[in-house]
C-alpha cells in the first residue's frame, strides 16, 4: 500500500494535515469510546427475562478457574493445543506437502493417462468442503477422528499446494527446461533437478500461507468431535457445569488461536520477504505478483 | 444409489439453504469488504489502522470460532439470535476481510501511472479512486473475488455443524439414516457442492485470461 498511497492524494499541506489529524483523533476517540462502553456494558450484571441476575462478564466468579490452578490451562494448552490441534496440523502439513508434490508431478506428466485423472482428482478435491471430506473419511473409511482430520486436511491442502506448484512450474522461463535438455538430461530429471526446485522456491510463500490456513482449519475438527482446542473448551464448560464460564473460556481459546495464527502469519510474511517471487515472474515494485496475492487471499 | 434417489427432496432442501447462505453471505461480505477496502486506502491514518487491524484480526480467527461464538456462547449469555441469521452474520463478517484483501490487491495491481495521470489532470482523491483506479481494479479483482466466493461456498458447510440445516447437515442426517449407503450419499452431497464451485472456478479462469489479454 505504501507505494500507491501518496499517489492517490497530494502530500497534505498544513491545513490538510490539521484536518487529517483532527479526523484521526476523533475517529480514534469514537472507536475507543465504543469499545470502552462495550467493555463496561458487558461488565454490568444483567437481569434476564425470568428474573435471574447474571453477573457481569468480567466478574471474578467468571474467571476464578484460570487463577485457581493449572488444570484449565493444562487442558487448553496441552490437551487442546499441543495434543489436539498442533499434532493434527503438523502431520497434515507434512502429508499435504508430499501429496501436493505428487499431484503436481502427476498433473504435468507427459502421459495423458496420468495427467487427465490427476486433473479430475484435483478439481474434485479442491471443490469440496473440508468438512465434508472429514465426514467422508470418518464414516466411509471408519477411522478415528484424528485420522479423519489429518486425512481431510492433507488431501484438501495437498490439492491446493499441488495446483500452486504447477502454476510455479508453468511460470518458469522456457529456457530452464531447454537448457536442461540440451546438456543431456532426460525430461524427467530436468524437471526434478532444474525446474521443480525453482518452482518450489517461487511458491514457498504461498505454500506457507496455505499451511496457516491448514492450522486454522483444524478448528473444523470441532464439528466431527475431535478434541482440539474448541472441543476441549466446550468439554471444560460442561465439566464446570454451568454457563458462567462459557464466555471466559471462549475468550481464552480465541486468544490462544490468535497468538498461534499471528505468529505463523508473521513467519509466512518473513519467508515471503526473504524468498519471494524473483526474476522470471511478473512482479510489481511491492515484490508481490497478483497471482500470489490472489491465492493467499483465499479464505478457508 | 436408491438412498440418494429416494431422498432427493432433502438434498434439494439442503442445496437451497446452502445457496441462500452463499447469496446472503456474499452480499454481506461484499458490502462490508468494500467499506474496509476504502478505509484501507484512505488518506486518514487512523482509518487505515482500524481497517488493517480488522482484517488481521478476522483473517487469523478460524471461522469455526466465529460460529461457535454466535451460536453457542451468545445464547448462554442470553443474547442469542436465530441460527440462520447467526450464520449469515458469521459468514459475512468472516469473508468481508478476504473481500477487502482481494479489492486491495486489485487496487495495488493498477499501474501507478494511471493514478499519477489522474492526479496530474487535477482529479482529487475521491475522483481518482472512483473514476480511474476502481473501474480498472474491479476488472483485475474479479478472479480473486470469485475465489473468495468459491471458498465461501465451501465454508457454508460450517454452518451445517451449528444447527443450520444445509447440505452438510443433510448429509449427516442421511448417513445416520442409511448406514449402508454412506459413500453414495456423501458423493451425492459432494456433487451438489461441485456444481456450484467448478463453474465458478471456470468463470474465474476465463475472466483471468480475458483480462490478461487486455493488459
Amino acid at each position: 500500500m505504501s507505494n500507491t498511497a501518496p499517489v492517490l492524494y497530494e502530500e497534505p499541506g498544513p491545513r490538510g494535515r490539521a484536518v487529517s489529524r483532527t479526523v484521526s483523533v476523533v475517529t480514534g476517540l469514537v472507536i475507543a469510546g465504543t469499545l470502552a462502553w462495550l467493555v463496561y456494558r458487558l461488565g454490568q450484571p444483567r437481569t434476564t427475562v425470568n428474573g435471574a441476575v447474571l453477573p457481569g462478564l468480567w466478574a471474578p466468579e467468571r474467571w476464578d478457574i484460570f487463577a485457581e490452578g493449572t488444570e484449565v490451562w493444562q487442558a487448553l494448552l496441552w490437551r487442546g493445543l499441543v495434543q489436539g490441534t498442533l499434532s493434527a496440523a503438523g502431520l497434515a502439513a507434512v502429508l499435504a506437502i508430499g501429496f501436493g508434490i505428487f499431484l503436481c508431478f502427476a498433473r504435468t506428466a507427459p502421459q495423458k493417462w496420468i495427467r487427465v485423472p490427476a486433473a479430475i482428482l484435483l478439481e474434485f478435491f479442491r471443490g469440496m468442503p473440508v468438512l465434508l471430506m472429514m465426514l467422508f473419511i470418518l464414516l466411509a473409511l471408519a477411522t478415528t477422528g484424528y485420522w479423519a482430520v489429518v486425512g481431510a486436511l492433507a488431501v484438501y491442502n495437498g490439492a491446493i499446494i499441488g495446483e500452486a506448484l504447477r502454476a510455479g512450474l508453468q511460470a518458469l522461463p522456457r529456457g530452464q527446461r531447454e537448457a536442461g535438455l540440451s546438456v543431456g538430461l532426460t525430461p524427467f530429471s530436468s524437471r526434478i533437478l532444474i525446474e521443480f526446485p525453482q518452482a518450489f522456491r517461487q511458491m514457498l510463500p504461498i505454500i506457507v500461507a496455505q499451511l496457516v490456513v491448514l492450522l486454522k482449519d483444524t478448528s473444523l475438527a470441532y464439528v466431527v468431535a475431535y478434541p482440539e482446542i474448541l472441543r476441549i473448551s466446550q468439554q471444560l464448560k460442561d465439566y464446570y457445569g454451568s454457563t458462567t464460564y462459557s464466555f471466559s473460556i471462549f475468550l481464552v481459546s480465541l486468544a490462544i488461536y490468535l497468538v498461534v495464527n499471528l505468529a505463523l502469519s508473521a513467519l509466512a510474511r518473513w519467508i515471503s520477504r526473504r524468498s519471494g517471487p524473483k526474476a522470471g515472474v511478473a512482479t510489481d515494485e511491492g515484490g508481490m505478483s497478483l497471482a500470489a496475492i490472489g491465492v493467499s487471499a483465499k479464505p478457508q | 444409489m436408491d438412498a440418494v434417489l429416494s431422498n432427493l427432496d432433502s438434498y434439494w432442501l439442503g442445496l437451497r439453504m446452502t445457496l441462500q447462505l452463499l447469496l446472503v453471505g456474499a452480499l454481506g461480505a461484499s458490502v462490508i469488504g468494500v467499506v474496509i477496502a476504502f478505509l484501507r486506502i484512505s488518506p486518514i491514518p487512523s482509518l487505515r489502522w482500524i481497517a488493517t487491524a480488522y482484517t488481521e484480526l478476522v483473517r487469523n480467527t478460524p471461522l469455526t470460532l466465529v460460529f461457535f461464538f454466535i451460536i453457542v456462547v451468545l445464547p448462554s449469555l442470553d443474547m442469542g439470535v436465530h441460527s440462520v441469521l447467526g450464520a449469515y452474520i458469521a459468514l459475512s463478517l468472516y469473508h468481508s476481510a478476504f473481500v477487502a484483501e482481494a479489492l486491495r490487491s486489485g487496487i495495488n495491481g493498477v499501474p501507478l501511472g494511471q493514478a499519477e495521470a489522474a492526479r496530474s489532470v487535477g482529479l482529487n482523491f475521491m475522483q481518482t479512486v472512483t473514476l480511474v483506479v476502481f473501474p480498472q481494479a474491479m476488472r483485475m479483482v474479479v478472479p480473486p473475488l470469485i475465489n473468495v466466493f468459491i471458498a465461501l461456498t465451501k465454508n457454508t458447510s460450517v454452518a451445517g455443524g451449528f444447527l443450520v440445516v444445509d447440505l452438510f447437515a443433510i448429509s449427516k442426517t442421511l448417513t445416520n439414516a442409511h448406514g449402508n449407503a454412506v459413500i453414495a450419499i456423501l458423493l451425492g452431497v459432494a456433487f451438489c457442492y461441485l456444481i456450484i464451485t467448478i463453474p465458478l472456478g471456470q468463470v474465474a479462469g476465463r475472466i483471468e485470461k480475458k483480462v490478461a489479454v487486455l493488459r
